[in-house]
């Protein structure tokens, strides 16, 4: 193998697997470090750098870092990275004007936003201290988008919500609510705006045309607009017997609300058996303590009326033979089956709609009517014309929708100042060492063998007293404090220097899980098989150094399971590994801003 | 100064032995010597070997006397016996113990300072008793403990870190293992474990006295240009004579070596040491031809490594056949044996009157 390049800004970055993960790249590391020391306002702007909204997200993202997370590998569980964000968020101070400043002067150059959901918010929130004027046109009487209105308030109450919207309308957004856009040329034409972002969402919920559809149809409800009746208080009950249809993150907030409305015996009807469910792990354990029942392989086949009346659906009974690795290999229908219901919710999914943009503007459609948009720069084939969040590339989660604005936002202020968008700042990585003397390191390296917090909830007998009571009570700082020494501290990076390496052996001795060998190299391959343990997982890098000085063989670093513990670089004798911490600079509108500003010619 | 102890969990992957054992299980305490000493990698390689030759951790023995490599006992097989000599003297306690339980194995860890000054005469002992025991020595030619004098191995025209010029002869353990009748003698170097352990193994399977002399470097104070036991020089200057493999009892024969290219030897437990050529024809059995090579590669300013001599069979007069040892522990004999009694001891008695 060539010799590892780890001056590539994705080298380091990678083996902080739940920065990695995460798509708008927070710094987890250094926030768990921040509450581990119980400075929790610094952990909460470390986060809000990044993520925007700290206290939403760290009761309701999707958090693709804690499956990324290394901890999962090493133990079984990984960090509770999620719950921890919100012990930051519950437990900080005042923010006491350390949220970005707006400037008295504008740049004169106005933007508009439609939808204000959380990818507008974020390019409210990059783009007003760089002086620009934001305006955004929500159709609701309420700003937060899907967050408001498809996330029930026993997950996440209005207060957070409210504090967190709050923050950016407060640097001065003007927010024109209940204004619908009804078409986007007279917005182009007539509005004055330098640039436009399209954030309006998925807003259309999949319908499921069968038998008795239309004549069941005032007891058949669409999930995402159901919740949506229910946010805005135009729904208060559900009949005793309910049924979901579809098993996603949607689903679980369907049936959750449903039993805070009345019902006593609401079924979630999978067409596949478990391994093909589309909610997350926790969403589901949170469902089905409530005791919601989980029915497998039922495919809906009719909806049932009688008098006028829905009384029930009847469903296929599905059998499927799977692969050893759990694929479907043929299914067939085993018989029929009549469930009872007085409502049915269908939670199969959601769509974006545009039927407000005139198909001749410039802006191409693709063959399934979803704009055509450039997955770096969120610039449809009009220029000036931004797309983000679920509108850009159908639903996803709160947290890509975030990045999608960052990113959105760096195009628009290029766009504004006349600089080609594609070219933007690079990310950028920088290491420092954590060396403060003979075994003294400033980051604690001991591994910590603590299995991992649980959250505590309010009763099952308390908790559906009320539509708004917030199930999950949060971790208190000394469980925070606990949970925290979980982290790895993955960004504290093993860095090496071949040249000063004498080959003595003392690291790859001391490492407790055995991720260092010094050997001949040779194909990355057959280099895996002969290593101190095999590294068989080959989504993680392998470290190769230059030759070593005197015998010209390499040293191999595994990454897969590095606990970071630093004993390695303790027991260099010649300082040649290093514990140095990486710092990821994932660049925002502002950062952006700074690097035009200096390439600007300087006038005295 | 405070530190970590090295975290308990592991690789998910580690193979384990016939014990059911991973190597991790054969760690001991975490190592108190300078980072980057040699006597560290000396002290995983003998774990590695103890894992492979799936020991009972409560049938091996770990002696050793004083010095920097003493300490080495503490940091591997902490479920083994232990007894930390008075300078020197390890080879007495070793035939003690050994006397009294010849069922348990013994891994006596000695030093340059330790084995070739203050204890040489004890050494020299315990190979004329062709003791049962694997002895090692963690050379680096220097006295680490108080500073880095010459010890008794360093070589004429080494230099210490200061610049002092070294100008007495060393003693070779080697040369004096083969002079006084030991039936294993071996060399090997901290930095080559693939040679090391296999060493260490047919060492611990071996009926007799094995000794290896391992070239361990002092990071500390013997690591610098002008040294000739440093890191650098002996990479340089080693020259292997044969590679030897250790192969267990059990362990069927997976490789098969073209004639003339590799030579077995059965150890007395029915397992093998294959002996593969390196540059040179060498015979590990010929204990004249061996010293004569390990004299002719030190006029050159190098290294002979690798199984140097080897007897199978222990010599003649291995200790526990020479002096009729019991074969059950004392500790496992009925007292009626172990004490003669009054009539017993004075016919014992009555044979010197």
């Amino acid at each position: 193998m060539d010799a590892t390049d780890t001056s590539h800004p994705d080298y380091y970055h990678r083996v902080v697997d739940c920065q990695w993960a995460c798509p708008a790249h927070t710094d987890v590391p250094e926030y768990i470090r921040l509450i581990a020391q119980g400075r929790y306002t610094d952990a909460y702007l470390v986060n809000r750098q990044s993520n925007v909204f700290p206290g939403i997200l760290g009761r309701v993202c999707d958090r693709p870092c804690e499956p990324a997370c290394r901890r999962g590998r090493v133990e079984e569980k990984p960090v509770a990275i999620c719950r921890l964000k919100r012990v930051a968020a519950d437990l900080r101070e005042d923010l006491d004007g350390r949220l970005p400043k707006i400037p008295q002067l504008k740049n004169g150059k106005r933007i508009a936003c439609i939808g204000a959901g959380c990818a507008s918010l974020t390019v409210a929130n990059d783009l007003l201290p760089l002086g620009y004027e934001v305006t955004i046109f929500e159709r609701y009487g309420l700003p937060g988008g899907l967050m408001r209105s498809n996330i029930p308030s026993f997950r996440l109450p209005e207060r957070v919500l409210d504090e967190e919207i709050g923050m950016i309308l407060g640097m001065g957004v003007d927010l024109r609510l209940g204004t619908p856009v009804e078409s986007l040329r007279a917005m182009l034409e007539q509005g004055g705006f330098d640039a436009v972002f399209v954030g309006s969402g998925a807003p259309k919920g999949k319908e499921l045309t069968l038998p008795g559809r239309e004549a069941a149809s005032a007891n058949v409800h669409i999930g995402i607009s159901w919740l949506e009746s229910v946010a805005f208080g135009h729904t208060e009950r559900i009949g005793e017997r309910v049924l979901i249809i579809g098993v996603g993150n949607t689903a679980m907030d369907c049936c959750r609300t449903s039993l805070r409305l009345g019902a006593s015996e609401v079924k979630v009807m999978a067409r596949k058996p478990r391994g093909f469910f589309k909610a997350s792990p926790w969403e589901l354990e949170d469902a089905e303590e409530e005791r919601v029942e989980i029915i497998v392989n039922r495919s809906p086949k009719a909806f049932v009326v009688q008098n006028g009346r829905l009384t029930g659906m009847r469903f296929e009974c599905m059998e499927y033979e799977l692969d050893a690795r759990g694929r479907i290999l043929s299914e067939r229908v085993s018989g029929e089956e009549f469930l009872p219901a007085d409502d049915v919710i269908l939670a199969i999914g959601q769509e974006n709609a545009f039927p407000w943009i005139e198909r001749d503007l410039g802006i191409e459609f693709d063959r399934w009517d979803v704009p055509v948009v450039d997955a770096q720069t969120f610039q449809s084939t009009r220029a000036g014309v931004f797309f983000g969040g679920d509108a850009a590339f159908g639903p996803k989660n709160i947290i890509w929708a975030v990045e999608h604005g960052h990113q959105a936002a760096i195009s628009i202020h290029r766009h504004c100042q006349g600089e080609p968008i594609a070219e933007r700042t690079a990310p950028q990585v920088t290491l420092h060492s954590r060396k403060m003397g003979m075994h003294e390191w400033s980051y604690a390296n001991d591994y910590a063998p603590i299995e991992r917090r649980l959250v505590p909830h309010v009763s099952l007998k308390e908790r559906f007293k009320k539509l708004d009571i917030e199930v999950e009570l949060g971790f208190s700082a000394e469980q925070a404090a606990e949970e925290a020494q979980r982290c790895l501290n993955c960004d504290v990076q093993t860095v090496f220097a071949a040249k000063l390496c004498i080959e003595c052996d003392a690291c790859m001795d001391i490492c407790p899980v055995d991720c260092l060998t010094i050997t001949g190299n040779g194909p990355e391959a057959e280099l895996r098989t002969r290593l101190k343990a095999s590294a068989t997982n080959v989504a993680q890098p392998l470290y190769v150094s230059g030759a070593l000085p005197q015998t010209g063989r390499v040293m191999v670093k595994d990454e897969d399971l590095c606990v970071h513990c630093g004993l390695c670089a303790e027991r260099c004798p010649t300082a040649a590994w290093d514990m140095q911490k990486s710092h990821v600079h994932w660049p925002h509108a502002a950062d952006e801003a700074a690097a035009l500003e200096a390439r600007k010619p300087k006038i005295a | 100064m405070t530190y970590i102890t090295k975290p308990k969990l592991t690789h998910p992957s580690l193979p384990q032995n016939a014990l059911g054992m991973t190597r991790r299980a054969y760690e001991g305490a975490l190592s108190t010597l300078c980072a980057g000493c040699g006597h560290d990698s000396v002290t995983a390689a003998i774990v590695e070997a103890c894992w492979r030759l799936a020991l009972e951790p409560q049938n091996l023995v770990k002696l050793s006397g004083i010095g920097c490599s003493s300490k080495t006992t503490a940091y591997f097989v902490s479920g083994a016996h232990g007894f930390n000599a008075v300078h020197g003297r390890m080879p007495s306690i070793a035939t003690g113990a050994n006397a009294a339980n010849r069922r348990l194995a013994y891994i006596g860890i000695s030093g340059d300072g330790d084995t070739l000054s203050i204890g040489l005469g004890q050494f020299c002992h315990a190979i004329r008793r062709n003791l049962d025991m694997l002895y090692m020595i963690e050379n680096n030619g220097v006295y680490g403990l108080t500073k880095g004098q010459f010890s008794a191995s360093a070589d004429i025209g080494s230099r210490a870190k200061k610049g002092e010029v070294n100008r007495q002869p060393p003693i070779d353990p080697v040369l004096l293992a083969l002079d006084l009748g030991a039936t294993f003698v071996a060399r090997g170097f901290s930095g080559d474990k693939q040679q090391l352990v296999p060493l260490i193994e047919a060492g611990l399977q071996h009926r007799g006295f094995a000794l290896i002399d391992i070239l361990s470097p002092c990071v500390t104070f013997n690591d610098h240009e002008g040294s000739t036991k440093s890191y650098a020089y002996t990479r340089e200057h080693d020259e292997p004579a044969v590679q030897a493999d250790f192969v267990p009892r059990e362990a069927p024969i997976l490789v098969e070596y073209a004639p003339g290219e590799a030579r077995e030897i059965a150890l007395h437990d029915g397992s093998r040491v294959v002996l593969r050529k390196a540059a040179e024809a060498y015979d590990p059995t010929n204990r004249e031809a061996a010293g004569a090579a390990v004299k002719a590669r030190m006029a050159a300013g190098e290294y002979l490594t690798g199984l140097i001599y080897l007897d199978p069979e222990g010599g003649s007069g291995e200790f526990h056949a020479l002096n009729g040892t019991p074969q059950e522990p004392l500790n496992a004999l009925p007292f009626e044996s172990l004490c003669p009694g009054s009539t017993g001891l004075h016919k014992v008695l009555g044979r010197y009157r």
